[in-house]
């Protein structure tokens, strides 16, 4: 079944789940709880919850592959559009709370400083695929769509790539993201991923 | 046992009032030119004092030589980079609680001619302490206005008579893991180094700080005595300092060997000159929501540039 029309358990899980790290910016937001410095505190939040979102949707794949758990296909497209959520968030926190929407300032920050611009290129790769995340898209694009949608994996490199270069020093938590990523990208690779379906019997088919 | 100060028997409420009362007497008085003319180097008002009370949240009536009113003690004392203790800014407050501030020695010595190890309630017995508004702008574009109570490290260096090979100050915050849980990580190089040139150490606004809106100062703010170099990068203004020595070779902070690149030994406050991975141009004041622009040396320009005529400050950064 292509377009499930009733939500199983676990994805109704999922979807409560993601919404939880904003309602709760919400509530502190409104309960002026948000430290000293109220605007970074969103910026780093939303910025921390869109990478992690990414990781779990690239996660999907690799964990149906390992433990046969097949759920996590069907929640793979909704945590990468919480991923570009937060991701959104994080930019608009960015442009207008941060910066004021003052587009001169905005170019003082950015221009030579490569980790926003390494942060802006992720948003527009995750932009990208949520436009093209319906199941009619999919039918359009045909093959097309699949090398696009492996671009997740860019935007998480990207998205990593950019909190590194954003922290101070303590690089202890990007570089657990990192590791991270780098695990699940192992397990993406063709020969990796074939002996765990093998390992199955499983047929070998999209990869 | 605690020494105890004018302020210690003053409510803050009332000690900020009283502030406000002296000002407006001072105006009265056609003073105010004056006043202006020593920013922020106004004395601590007598305790006698007695004056309504006020909401002390506000820091109104403290404000700094450029009129910028300071930041609520709520957000100073809630808001800190201490590492010592843990990275999150946050939680410092809570985890510095326990920090055992008294009894206290700094130890003061290498290239001087009487090198001393002095008691705090000592350092504070026989240096007046002052109050001095700053502004303090960190590394990581935030910025505070506070209102410190300290004396000019001059004082105390004049007291140990730094000899001729004497060109630098090195300064070192108290190692101690037990305490300070922080310190496990070795991701940084403990203890916690800071130098300054030996005429950056003399400069008139360089002081060893004890206090903050006229109370004790508290362990998240580095209790009980810290560096305050108001025109330089807050991480330069070291805390729960033992030892301060005179040496004859620039000294290495620990941010200097955490990342050289990054962080180097004067890291004065600078818009045009940006750290490696971010601009420096714009600031900002907590409690804003707008963003400020950076003010060359902090806004102190006036009393701190000579000591850097003729250097390359993009070079030395």
């Amino acid at each position: 079944m292509l377009r499930p029309r009733v939500f199983s358990p676990f994805q109704l899980f999922i979807h409560a789940a993601s919404w939880i790290p904003l309602i709760l910016l919400l509530i502190n937001f409104l309960g002026g709880t948000l430290t000293a410095n109220p605007i970074q505190e969103i910026e780093q939040r939303t910025g921390q919850y869109a990478v992690i979102w990414l990781l779990l949707s690239l996660a999907c794949t690799p964990v149906h592959t390992v433990f046969r758990f097949h759920p996590a296909l069907k929640v793979r497209r909704a945590l990468g559009l919480y991923a570009f959520l937060y991701a959104a968030l994080h930019f608009l926190t960015f442009v207008f709370l941060d910066y004021g929407f003052d587009l001169g300032l905005i170019w003082r920050s950015i221009s030579n400083k490569p980790f926003i611009i390494v942060g802006a290129l992720a948003l527009l790769i995750l932009l990208a695929l949520a436009l093209t995340s319906t199941q009619k898209a999919m039918r359009q694009m045909k093959t097309r769509w699949k090398t696009l949608h492996r671009m997740a994996y860019v935007a998480g490199g990207l998205a990593v790539l950019h909190y590194i270069w954003a922290v101070k020093t303590d690089l202890r938590l990007p570089l657990i993201y990192a590791a991270i990523l780098f695990t699940l990208l192992i397990l993406r690779l063709p020969i990796i991923r074939r002996r765990f379906l093998k390992r199955d019997s499983f047929k070998i088919k999209n990869q | 046992m605690k020494t105890i100060r004018s302020s210690d028997i003053t409510p803050e409420s009332m000690y900020l009032s009283r502030r406000r009362f002296l000002k407006s007497a001072i105006v009265t008085a056609g003073a105010a030119v004056l006043t202006a003319c020593a920013p922020g180097l106004v004395t601590e008002p007598q305790a006698t004092q007695i004056a309504p009370t006020s909401p002390p949240e506000t820091g109104q009536g403290l404000a700094d030589e450029l009129g910028d009113r300071a930041t609520s003690f709520t957000d100073i004392t809630t808001y800190n980079n201490f590492y010592e203790f843990t990275t999150e800014k946050t939680e410092v407050a809570r985890i510095s609680q326990e920090l055992i501030t008294s009894p206290w020695e700094v130890s003061v010595g290498g290239l001087v001619n009487k090198p001393q190890t002095f008691d705090l309630n000592d350092l504070i017995m026989k240096f007046t302490q002052e109050e001095r508004i700053y502004r303090m702008r960190c590394v990581e574009g935030w910025s505070m206005v506070i209102p410190w109570l300290g004396f000019p490290l001059n004082k105390l260096l004049a007291e140990v008579e730094p000899n001729s090979d004497a060109k630098y100050v090195r300064f070192e915050s108290l190692y101690d893991p037990a305490q300070m849980p922080g310190q496990n990580a070795k991701w940084f190089p403990w203890p916690y180094v800071e130098g300054l040139r030996l005429d950056e150490a003399m400069n008139n606004l360089t002081v060893l700080a004890t206090g903050i809106y006229g109370k004790n100062l508290l362990p998240q703010n580095g209790a009980p005595i810290r560096l305050v170099v108001p025109w330089k990068y807050g991480f330069k203004s070291i805390k729960s300092i033992i030892k301060i020595d005179l040496v004859d070779k620039m000294p290495t902070s620990s941010w200097m060997e955490t990342a050289p690149r990054e962080y180097g030994f004067y890291s004065n406050v600078n818009p045009d000159v940006d750290h490696p991975r971010w601009s420096q141009n714009t600031e900002r004041r907590i409690g804003e929501v707008k963003r400020r622009e950076t003010l060359f040396l902090n806004g102190y320009e006036d009393q701190t540039g000579d000591l850097y005529t003729g250097m390359d400050l993009r070079a030395n950064y």
